[in-house]
């Protein structure tokens, strides 16, 4: 079996991903894109430990699924505190720094 | 393999509905659909134990507190279509383009042969050889994992948690506040008026009418009037016209033409207003 399908498949959700993260204005949705490259990663992971017959890679791939845990925590905090103060989420609103 | 020519489109168009969608709440269903059949494939490439830590934890938890925070933020915060930076949606679009080529046509031109396979080392199951390998040569790693989530549990608390900076409202300070803002800004003294209850038509999404025939918008709850679900009150009579003429309504025409205009599902800006 060939793992080359696999690895391409990978390469679109990535890209999928980055392009979500670049024009999506809502913060929770460009967070779910940046899940969606972190998955991504994970699956070409996954087949590359299929593909070399050792489990490195499905442990690369769930140290990656508890630091996106751990991300997803922190970051929908952020995102609450902001909606919090600026009554909004969308990305473009906070950009006090800017000026 | 069957699996993956079947998941494999389905879990592109899905992404790609992420792209689109207007709602966040459809794509994070959108999402859930991704992440299920990435659970399908871990299956059909020997991980087992990845399967199901995919379907709980991420499924199950990432997902669940996504949609927990999206019903905090509220209904109202969809996306907008403005954009700040000009031409940066096409831009965006076409460097993802460019990105998404290199990377098809590059991973798709090298050749890597017949895939190992993970029977010799999945020998005693693979719960058992993942945890070897976790607890022996990545065991540096894994407590370094448990700093992390600790310190993930005590940042969203910190950042989550609201000091009280003054005391709380008592039922009596309250009713205090509600005479003394009738006193001085007349605002109505009891309860909002309740929305429309008619004699055909009765629902929380009808406001209901003022004796003069427009609509109070204090009625509908605010949450409806962001979604603009709002329904008009004099439309649902529209066809009782006919009928009034024969029996000779004339006394009621009045009130109801005076109705026709305030029909509009728009939240009116100062809701305060209505009900003095």
């Amino acid at each position: 079996m060939n793992i080359t399908a696999y690895v391409v498949l990978s390469g679109i959700l990535f890209t999928i991903g980055c392009v979500g993260v670049l024009t999506r204005r809502n913060a929770i949705v460009v967070f779910m894109c940046v899940e969606l490259m972190l998955n991504a990663s994970n699956l070409a992971l996954v087949a590359f430990a299929k593909q070399h017959g050792n489990l490195d890679g499905q442990i690369a791939a769930f140290f990656v699924m508890v630091v996106a845990a751990a991300e997803v925590v922190v970051g929908l905090a952020i995102i609450m505190t902001i909606f919090r103060t600026r009554r909004s989420a969308s990305v473009d609103d906070a950009s006090l720094l800017k000026y | 393999m069957i699996a993956f020519w079947i998941l494999a489109p389905i879990m592109v168009i899905a992404a790609l509905g992420i792209l689109f969608v207007r709602k966040a709440v459809h794509a994070a269903l959108l999402l859930a659909v991704v992440m299920i059949s990435l659970a399908v494939l871990y299956a059909g490439l020997d991980a087992p134990f990845l399967f199901a830590v995919q379907i709980i934890v991420y499924t199950g938890a990432i997902l669940m507190l996504f949609l927990f925070v999206l019903m905090l933020v509220g209904v109202d915060a969809s996306d907008s279509v403005v954009e700040t930076i000009r031409g940066q949606r096409v831009m965006a679009m076409l460097g993802g383009l460019g990105l998404g080529l290199v990377l098809v046509i590059g991973l798709g031109q090298i050749t890597l042969g017949t895939a190992v396979g993970l029977d010799a080392a999945n020998e005693g199951g693979n719960i058992q050889a993942l945890a070897n390998i976790l607890f022996s040569r990545y065991v540096f790693g894994f407590e370094v994992t448990s700093a992390l989530l600790i310190t993930a549990a005590v940042g969203a608390m910190v950042l989550a948690h609201r000091e009280r900076l003054t005391p709380k409202a008592t039922q009596q300070a309250q009713a205090a506040k509600r005479v003394q803002d009738y006193a001085e800004k007349g605002t109505h003294l009891g309860p909002l008026p309740s929305p429309g209850v008619y004699a055909r038509h009765n629902a929380v999404d009808t406001p209901a009418l003022l004796p003069d025939g427009t609509a109070a918008p204090s009625s509908v709850s605010k949450v409806l009037t962001a979604r603009g679900v709002v329904r008009s009150a004099p439309a649902l009579a529209e066809d009782i016209e006919p009928f009034n003429r024969q029996v000779g309504g004339a006394a009621h025409a009045g009130g109801r033409d005076a109705a026709t205009p305030a029909s509009t599902t728009e939240p009116a800006p100062a809701t305060g207003e209505d009900d003095q």
